[in-house]
C-alpha cells in the first residue's frame, strides 16, 4: 500500500471560482486524484424542482474546463458529485454536454463515468410498501402521493458508486446528487486509507478553501491522507489552516459537529486531535468512523406548491403603522372577499395562499422574533400570491394591489392612497418545496445509481451500461 | 457583564440541511471561550428560551477543539417554503447576540 494519497479540492462548488494560480501550485504537488462538488440544497428547493442551475452555466463552465484539462495533463481521475445543483437527471445530463463540449474543443479524450441519482418512482413505492423508507428528524409527511407530486426525488449517494466507476477505469466521473464528502472519501477508502481520516479529510475538502483563517474568495484545498494522520493546506501561499480553523470548519452546515452521518456509517470526530504543522497547514489524527449496521441513502425530493406573483411596496404613515396587524388582517377579508366576486367563487381561499411579510416588524425571523414593539418609522411589505396557475395568482395579486392601495383606515376621511410601490406585480413562476427528510435502505449501494460508461474523444463514443 | 456579541469573534445561522437551523458561536482565544462556557449563560435551555422552542428541541455542543459553541434547532418553516423568510437561515442569530455574560 501506497504512503500517502494527495487530494485536490478546487473549490467550494463548480462554478463558484477558483484562482488559476492556485490550481497551477496544487496541481505541481502531484495530486492522486481532483475533486469538486456541483451541487447542495442550500440555494432551496427550485433548482432541484425546475433543474436549473444556481451558477451560471458560464461559470460552471470555465471551473469544469479548467479541471478537465488538469485532470488530463497529469492523468489522474477528475470526480464530480451533484451535478448541476440538485444533482437530477437532466441537470447531470446538462454537466454530460458539458463535458462532451469542453472534450470536443480541447481535444481531449478519456472514459468518463455518469453516475445517475434520481429515482425512480416505482423504485421508491415499492420501498415505502416494503417499510424500507425512514424518517429522519424533523420529517414531512411522506406517502406515495408525495411521491407522486415530486418534479425530482434524488438519492444522495455514498462513496461506493465512485468506487465501482473508479474500478472501472474512469478517468472522469460525473455524478447526480451525492454526499459532498462521498466525492473525496471514495480514492482514499478504495485504496485501503482508514475511514475515519479519509471521511474527516473528505469533509474539511469539500469546502474548498473555506476551513482556512480568512479566505478571501472561493479557492483550492489539499490534502495529504496517510495512514495514521492526514494535513491540509491551501494552495494560496497567503491563506493560513489552524488547529482551530480546521476543527471549527466541521461546525459549518451541521446540525452536529462531532458526528456526520453517511450511508456506510458516521464519522465521529469526538477525540479528533488538530496539531499545528508549520505556518500554514494542520495536522489531524483520532477521527474515527463507525460503521452502521443498515446502509442507508438519504433522500431529497422537490415538489411545485404552485405558481406565485408578488407585490413589494412600503407604509410610511404612522396611522397605518401603528396599526398594521389590523390594517393587514382586513385587508386579507378584502381580498379574498373580492376574489370570491371575481370568480363567482370557483376559486375558494383554500385555493390559493396569501403570505404577507412586514419587513421592519418580523419580516426576517417571523415567529422566531423575540421584538413585539417596534418603532419603525417605516415599513416594507412583500405580498405573496401562490395559486394554481400563474394566472390565478397573477390576477390575485392584482386585486391585492388595488385593495392594499385604498384600505380606508378611520384616522382619515375620504379615499387614501396607503401603499407606496415602486413598480407593479412581479409573476415568478412556478415555486417548490422540499417534501422529503427520509431515507432509503436499499438492498445494495449500487442500485438506486446506475452507471453509465462512455468512451469521450479519440476512442470514439462507445457506451457501456452498469 | 458584557454581552456575547462583544466576546465572540463571530455568531452566525446556516442551514443545517433544509429542515433544521444552526448556530455557531466561535470565539478568538480560549479564556473568552472557557469564561462563556464556564457562566452557565449559554445553554441549551437559554437557546430554547430565546426561540420559543422546549429544550428537547435543542442540539447543544461545547467545541473544546474549537473554541465554539453549538446549538441547531429545527426550522420554523422548511428552507424555501412559502412561509419561510430566510432561504439560507442566515440572519436568524441576532437574539443570541445580546445574551449578557459576567
Amino acid at each position: 500500500m501506497q504512503e500517502e494519497i494527495r487530494i485536490l479540492s478546487t473549490s467550494s462548488v463548480c462554478g463558484a471560482g477558483f484562482l488559476e494560480s492556485s490550481f497551477e501550485r496544487a496541481l505541481a504537488q502531484k495530486p492522486h486524484f481532483i475533486g469538486c462538488d456541483g451541487g447542495s440544497t442550500d440555494p432551496g428547493p427550485a433548482y432541484l424542482g425546475s433543474s436549473r442551475t444556481v451558477f451560471p452555466k458560464d461559470a460552471i463552465r470555465r471551473d469544469l474546463r479548467l479541471m478537465l484539462i488538469g485532470a488530463r495533463r497529469l492523468n489522474i481521475p477528475l470526480i464530480i458529485g451533484s451535478a448541476g445543483t440538485g444533482g437530477n437527471d437532466t441537470q447531470l445530463e446538462m454537466m454530460h454536454q458539458m463535458v462532451n463540449d469542453i472534450a470536443a474543443s480541447d481535444h481531449l479524450s478519456f472514459r468518463l463515468a455518469l453516475i445517475q441519482a434520481e429515482q425512480n418512482k416505482v423504485y421508491l413505492k415499492q420501498r415505502l410498501n416494503e417499510g424500507g423508507i425512514k424518517p429522519l428528524s424533523p420529517a414531512p409527511h411522506f406517502d406515495s402521493a408525495t411521491i407522486d407530486r415530486s418534479e425530482h426525488i434524488v438519492g444522495m449517494m455514498g462513496a461506493e458508486p465512485f468506487i465501482r466507476a473508479l474500478k472501472a477505469g474512469a478517468d472522469v466521473i460525473i455524478a447526480g446528487r451525492a454526499s459532498d464528502t462521498a466525492i473525496f472519501a471514495a480514492m482514499p477508502i478504495m485504496m485501503g486509507f482508514p475511514e475515519g481520516l479519509a471521511w474527516h479529510a473528505a469533509k474539511i475538502l469539500e469546502c474548498g478553501a473555506a476551513s482556512v483563517v480568512q479566505r478571501k474568495t472561493p479557492d483550492c484545498m489539499f490534502a495529504w491522507v496517510r495512514k495514521d494522520h492526514f494535513v491540509v493546506e491551501a494552495p494560496d501561499p497567503e491563506l493560513r489552516c489552524t488547529p482551530q480553523s480546521i476543527a471549527s470548519h466541521s461546525l459549518y452546515e451541521n446540525a452536529d459537529p462531532f458526528r456526520l452521518v453517511e450511508c456506510s456509517g458516521t464519522l465521529d470526530l469526538t477525540r479528533s486531535r488538530y496539531e499545528s504543522a508549520g505556518d500554514r497547514s494542520v495536522r489531524v489524527s483520532d477521527s474515527a468512523f463507525l460503521p452502521a449496521e443498515r446502509y442507508t441513502v438519504k433522500l431529497e425530493g422537490a415538489e411545485k406548491v404552485g405558481y406565485q406573483s408578488i407585490l413589494i411596496g412600503s407604509i410610511r404613515d404612522p396611522f397605518i403603522i401603528r396599526q398594521i396587524d389590523d390594517w393587514i388582517a382586513r385587508l386579507r377579508e378584502k381580498v379574498h372577499n373580492r376574489v370570491d366576486m371575481v370568480y363567482s367563487e370557483r376559486i375558494t381561499r383554500e385555493d390559493y395562499l396569501l403570505h404577507i411579510r412586514i419587513y421592519g416588524k418580523n419580516g426576517t425571523m417571523g415567529p422566531l422574533e423575540p421584538v413585539k414593539e417596534i418603532s419603525s418609522h417605516e415599513l416594507c411589505l412583500t405580498f405573496e400570491v401562490t395559486a394554481q396557475t400563474q394566472e390565478i395568482a397573477s390576477t390575485i395579486a392584482g386585486i391585492l394591489r388595488h385593495q392594499a392601495l385604498h384600505l380606508p383606515i378611520p384616522e382619515w376621511s375620504g379615499l387614501i392612497t396607503s401603499l407606496a410601490c415602486p413598480y407593479n406585480h412581479l409573476d415568478r413562476g412556478p415555486v417548490y418545496r422540499f417534501n422529503v427528510n427520509h431515507v432509503v435502505e436499499p438492498s445494495d449501494p449500487y442500485e438506486m445509481f446506475p452507471m453509465t460508461i462512455v468512451e469521450i474523444g479519440a476512442s470514439a463514443s462507445k457506451k457501456v451500461s452498469a | 457583564m458584557t454581552s456575547l456579541a462583544q466576546l465572540a469573534q463571530l455568531i452566525r445561522s446556516k442551514n443545517a440541511g433544509p429542515f433544521e437551523l444552526t448556530f455557531d458561536i466561535m470565539f478568538d482565544d480560549a479564556k473568552t471561550y472557557e469564561r462563556v462556557k464556564q457562566s452557565n449563560k449559554v445553554t441549551r435551555e437559554i437557546v430554547a428560551k430565546l426561540y420559543n422552542l422546549s429544550a428537547n428541541d435543542v442540539k447543544f455542543f461545547f467545541c473544546d477543539a474549537a473554541l465554539a459553541i453549538k446549538a441547531s434547532i429545527p426550522r420554523p418553516f422548511t428552507q424555501g417554503d412559502p412561509r419561510d423568510s430566510d432561504g439560507h437561515g442566515g440572519q436568524q442569530y441576532a437574539p443570541l447576540m445580546e445574551i449578557q455574560i459576567p
